[in-house]
């Protein structure tokens, strides 16, 4: 089987499992255990930005934890992105042009969606050039400067709302594709956002565990041995820069159409800084670490939300307060989280390991990316 | 002659921000020439210098100006801000100075932001109102182009404190401890020097710095909250950087030039434009002449 | 990639989705600790001793001083009522949720108080922005949703459960004109707005419109960004220009600021705005620089009428401190809110929508409030001036009078 088969089977199957899942757990919203919901709109919704964070984290990973260069600007990806499909689709699909077939939808979907992705692939183009000349701190800041202008051009267009958001994006329809009793079969939001989340996460694997990512990690192992060694660093640099950002984009767009409307300042540097602290608690150099850091992150507000909630009568004062203010602490404990980790282990929680199922049942495995970077030491 | 006595007025404007970069400037530009680290919280170090004269201003309910207030207030603040720079130090950055400089980068904006939702937490997000212990009179120079006196405080303390550093780093014996750091840390510790204590020294000074801008800049614009030190951190950290990171005239040059080229952005193109304009010129120099203005190029060792 | 490989990839996503699969079923298992319905989540919200009401607003962050000021004006409302015995004989509990001003968290929280809070109404936003996440929640889950304070006209817009107790942009920037124009008599204004808030520029255009037909001048429009400190280049273009006054549409902080800064430049002029404006934090950081500036809102602290006066002294004898508009205008849309319960006799959530929706002569804090075709308030406004950290009433100006000013 050769390897553009296997992807295209891979692929189809996500579909098939990402959209069985999401009817699973749509059709929970039905049924009810002991009087209580076991799943609402709110923790759907919860679902669906932890899948955009997967995306986000993972492709970042690409730039951060695999070549070793270190993107402030991931928020700016997203943007850009989330813009261009988002503008692509309201105008294609709403107002005089909405009613339109599943056939022509779908189409105006993936095309915006691609549109967005090509469009953040350009501006990680740019991006990706500097990376040329500078490199560590002061490649971040690079980043950042670029992430922060691109918030404040958009917030200059005032065809997209300016700094005030652009609303009234179309959300993704539900389509029905069975309906059997309490069972529901639909393809939505969550089977858009998931099925991107795995096809991020097949891409940056098979990426890494190709010789370009072998190349990738070596520009980040030592960067002057490895171009001693005959690796155009100055290209794989940019490639990275140019894949992470447009996967970025991708998954800026189906935040678009999750949310139904887009408001610069959600891009603004905290929002990078956010997804750079999801690869580096999770573990930098490592997709599972991403996926741990995304789910966790994404899920600690909300989990501090409902915490918050729990107080009750019996307790003392001093706790019922306590709990009260969880959820004002949430920031507070995630910064915290951020030193701890690089104070107790800066390689993040996972490190370089990944989770393998292979290895889980004790067969041998060959061609696996190197572990994590050995911290190197500053000079 | 309208349109001339305008611009003087804009570059007078354009000079006391500046002014203001220019103050913060000069401690990113410490921490940085000593440890080659972009101290993001450096901002926030700001910010708390801010609160800490307006509580002081409150534990001694000053509410009239006077020299002695004003003493006080700046005083406090930089001995505060001082402490919590030595703290920041000795906890977050100490620890990992020994890991790659991302490492160090990572934790200081998680310093950065544990400040900044402590500040929000504790303080409240709520704008507070900075007491008045400098009564701001506007002088009027010549042909309706103004000045106030705070403005004229915080251009004569930001030259001041310029020189004032220059002679601490190249006239005294601490101030050789430090290049000798700078320049190369193990191997000025095999030379005897408490590389430890130059480093907390380094932070102290720069944190006080830091609070010193912040109680001008808050006596200036009066308004102090929370979030205060996150767009002009990041802004004086382009100054210093424009003016090449690690040189202390450099800082002040970048801040200054940073101020005039902002406030001439709002005064003749759009405001909306100007921080765009503030990060161009950050990108831009870094790719022209990432050394700066000032500074020197440094070759990689290979 | 190696069939193992496949087969890996597979389950480890499978896992993944598991695991989120596990995230919210743990999260559901706190509900029945919460609350005590013998309901389902399909069926109508209520039942127990207790009405539940969510509240959205932005406690943290940039945007936190506008969500404290409403949380402090819907608690007051609350407290009173329950005082009073409640409504329906039962007492209301607000639910708060902190949005930390961002669209997408103000989607996220309206999500859970009305999925896992089961809330029977919702109260906020102040931004516009996120009134527009919330409401569009709301919407699709008809819940009724009273914002006190967003401004823009796509707040209610084509939201027949979302409403609001505030006028609209463009009322208040024709209020303002008319008063420059015709009370003031001047002819020169220069406008300074934030150009990032769609309140801000919805008062601007609309003053600038009104200002213009009644045959004054704009001398130029120049723009700021919320969180601004230096307005010195846009005043000093103003300066140049002479103007006879300045219309600033902004909120209190800025505004404060440009007052300040204004006055060092030399500019005497009166500044002109809106209810954005009402707070004690703009005599705070705009000391003597905001005198003889002039504002419209909602009412006057120093209005007679006992109700008003009543409002105000409790709002001071609990928080120790004058109540600005947003806190005001908080309190009617909970007052109105309650109102409508009562006058639903029901906590089903389409009969108090359609409470709402007939609200009629509501006498307010914030003057007497009729809720209109299109969700949005119907009352006039007041002109005040400052003096001295206090301010002085100047006049009275109705809907219909404005917009015939408008049309004039």
């Amino acid at each position: 089987m050769n390897t553009f088969l296997r992807i295209a089977a891979w692929f189809g199957a996500s579909i098939v499992v990402v959209t069985i899942l999401e009817s699973i757990l749509k059709s929970l919203k039905n049924y009810q255990i002991m009087g209580s919901d076991i799943i609402t709109d709110y923790g759907l919704s919860i679902i669906g930005l932890i899948g955009v964070s997967i995306s986000l984290a993972v492709s970042l990973q690409l730039i951060n934890g695999y070549t070793g260069q270190f993107s402030l600007g991931h928020a700016g990806f997203m943007a850009i992105g989330g813009y261009v499909s988002a503008f692509i689709s309201k105008t294609f699909l709403t107002g005089q042009a909405s009613g339109k077939g599943f056939i022509a939808t779908l189409f105006i979907y993936i095309i915006a969606l691609i549109a967005g992705a090509i469009a953040s692939a350009i501006a990680g183009l740019i991006v990706g050039i500097p990376s040329l000349r500078l490199k560590g701190d002061y490649l971040a800041i690079v980043t950042l400067g670029f992430g922060e202008i691109i918030r404040l051009v958009i917030e200059t267009l005032d065809v997209v709302g300016g700094p005030r958001g652009y609303i009234g994006i179309p959300k993704f329809p539900v389509w029905k594709w069975l309906s059997v009793g309490g069972f529901e079969g639909t393809f939505s939001s969550l089977s858009w956002i998931f099925l991107f989340a795995i096809l991020t996460i097949i891409i940056i694997h098979n990426i890494v565990n190709s010789s370009f990512g072998r190349s990738l990690i070596a520009i980040r192992e030592n960067e002057i041995a490895a171009e001693a060694m005959g690796i155009d660093t100055a290209f794989y640099k940019v490639s990275a820069f140019t894949i992470s950002a447009a996967l970025a984009g991708f998954a800026g767009g189906l935040y678009a159409h999750l949310y139904a409307q887009l408001v610069p300042s959600t891009f603004n540097f905290v929002k990078s800084v956010e997804i750079i602290i999801m690869i580096v608690f999770g573990g930098m150099g490592s997709i599972t670490g991403a996926v741990l850091g995304a789910v966790v992150l994404t899920g600690l507000p909300e989990w501090l939300r409902i915490m918050a909630g729990l107080r009750a009568d019996w307790m003392p004062n001093w706790l019922a307060t306590g709990f009260s203010y969880l959820p004002d602490l949430r920031m507070i404990i995630y910064s915290s989280l951020l030193i701890i980790t690089m104070l107790v282990r800066p390689q993040g929680i996972l490190g370089g390991y990944e989770f393998s199922l292979s290895r889980i049942l004790g067969k041998s495995k060959k061609n696996q990316a190197p572990a994590t970077s050995k911290e190197e030491k500053k000079s | 002659m309208e349109f001339l006595q305008q611009l003087m007025q804009q570059l007078i404007n354009g000079i006391v921000q500046g002014s203001i970069y220019a103050l913060i400037a000069l401690g990113y530009t410490m921490v940085y020439g000593v440890l080659r680290l972009i101290n993001f919280a450096h901002g926030d170090v700001f910010m708390v210098g801010a609160y800490a004269g307006f509580y002081t201003a409150a534990v001694f309910s000053i509410s009239q100006p006077s020299i002695g207030a004003l003493i006080l207030v700046m005083t406090s603040s930089m001995i505060a801000a001082a402490l919590l720079g030595t703290i920041i130090e000795r906890f977050a950055y100490r620890p990992v100075r020994k890991f790659s400089r991302l490492t160090s980068l990572i934790t200081a904006i998680g310093v950065s932001l544990l400040l900044e939702y402590s500040a929000q937490f504790f303080f409240g997000a709520t704008p507070k109102s900075f007491p008045t212990v400098l009564k701001v009179q506007t002088i009027t120079l010549f042909n309706n182009i103004t000045i106030s006196n705070d403005s004229i405080l915080i251009i004569v303390v930001s030259i001041f404190l310029m020189i004032v550093l220059n002679l601490i780093v190249f006239k005294t014996k601490l101030g050789k401890a430090m290049r000798a750091v700078s320049f190369n840390l193990d191997v000025a510790k095999l030379m005897g020097i408490n590389t430890d204590f130059i480093i907390s020294f380094t932070f102290a000074l720069g944190s006080a710095l830091a609070a010193a801008a912040g109680v001008l800049y808050s006596i200036h614009f009066i308004k102090i909250d929370p979030l205060m030190g996150l767009l002009t951190g990041l802004k004086a950290f382009v100054a210093a950087v424009l003016g090449g990171i690690g040189n202390i005239t450099g800082a002040v040059l970048g801040g200054l030039l940073l101020g005039i080229a902002e406030t001439m952005v709002s005064g003749y193109i759009s405001s909306s434009y100007k921080d765009v304009f503030a990060f161009m010129i950050l990108i831009v120099i870094l790719l022209v002449k990432p050394a700066g203005l000032l500074g020197s190029a440094t070759q990689e060792k290979v | 990639m190696t069939p193992r490989y496949f087969f890996k990839t597979l389950l480890s996503s499978l896992f993944i989705l598991v695991l989120f699969a596990a995230f919210s079923a743990c999260e559901k298992k706190n509900d029945g600790d919460s609350t005590n319905t013998g309901t389902g989540g399909k069926s109508a919200p209520v039942a127990g001793d207790t009405i539940k009401i969510g509240e959205y607003g932005a406690l943290t962050g940039e945007k936190a001083t506008f969500g404290q000021s409403t949380k402090k004006g819907i608690e007051l409302a609350q407290e009173e009522v329950n005082k009073a015995g409640g409504i329906l004989g039962k007492q209301i509990q607000i639910i708060l949720e902190d949005d930390r001003g961002a669209a997408q968290e103000a989607t996220t929280v309206v999500q859970k108080l009305i999925d896992k809070d089961k809330v029977v109404a919702v109260l906020g936003e102040v931004a516009s922005t996120n009134s527009i996440a919330g409401g569009t929640v709301c919407q699709e889950k008809k819940v009724p949703m009273i914002s006190p304070s967003s401004t823009n006209p796509d707040v209610t817009k084509d939201k027949d459960h979302v409403f609001r107790v505030c006028f609209l942009d463009s009322f208040q920037g024709e209020v303002m004109a008319k008063f420059a124009a015709n009370t003031l008599k001047i002819k020169k204004v220069a406008i300074l707005y934030d150009n990032g808030s769609d309140y801000s520029k919805g008062l601007q255009e609309f003053f600038s419109q009104t200002f213009k037909k009644l045959g004054g001048e704009i001398v130029v429009t120049e723009a700021y960004k919320e969180k601004d400190s230096d307005f010195s280049a846009q005043l000093t273009k103003i300066k140049g220009l002479n103007p006879e006054g300045i219309y600033v549409p902004g909120y209190y902080t800025e505004v404060a600021q440009i007052a300040q800064q204004a006055r060092k430049l030399g500019l005497k002029v009166p500044l002109m705005g809106g209810d954005g404006w009402d707070s004690k934090v703009l005599f705070e950081i705009g000391k003597d620089a905001v005198n003889g500036c002039f504002l419209s809102n909602h009412y006057t602290i120093e209005d007679p009428d006992p109700d008003i006066q009543k409002f105000v002294t409790n709002f001071k004898a609990k928080y120790n401190e004058t109540p600005d508009a947003l806190a005001a205008l908080a309190y009617d849309a909970a007052k109105i809110l309650f109102d409508s319960i009562k006058r639903a006799n029901s906590t089903e959530r389409q009969a108090i929508r359609d409470a709402i929706a007939q609200t009629k002569d509501f006498k307010g804090v914030t003057g007497v409030i009729t809720i209109g075709p299109d969700r949005n308030a119907v009352k006039s406004a007041v002109v005040l001036e400052i003096q001295d950290g206090k301010y002085k009433y100047r006049e009275t100006i109705k809907p219909d009078e404005a917009a015939s000013a408008a049309t004039k």
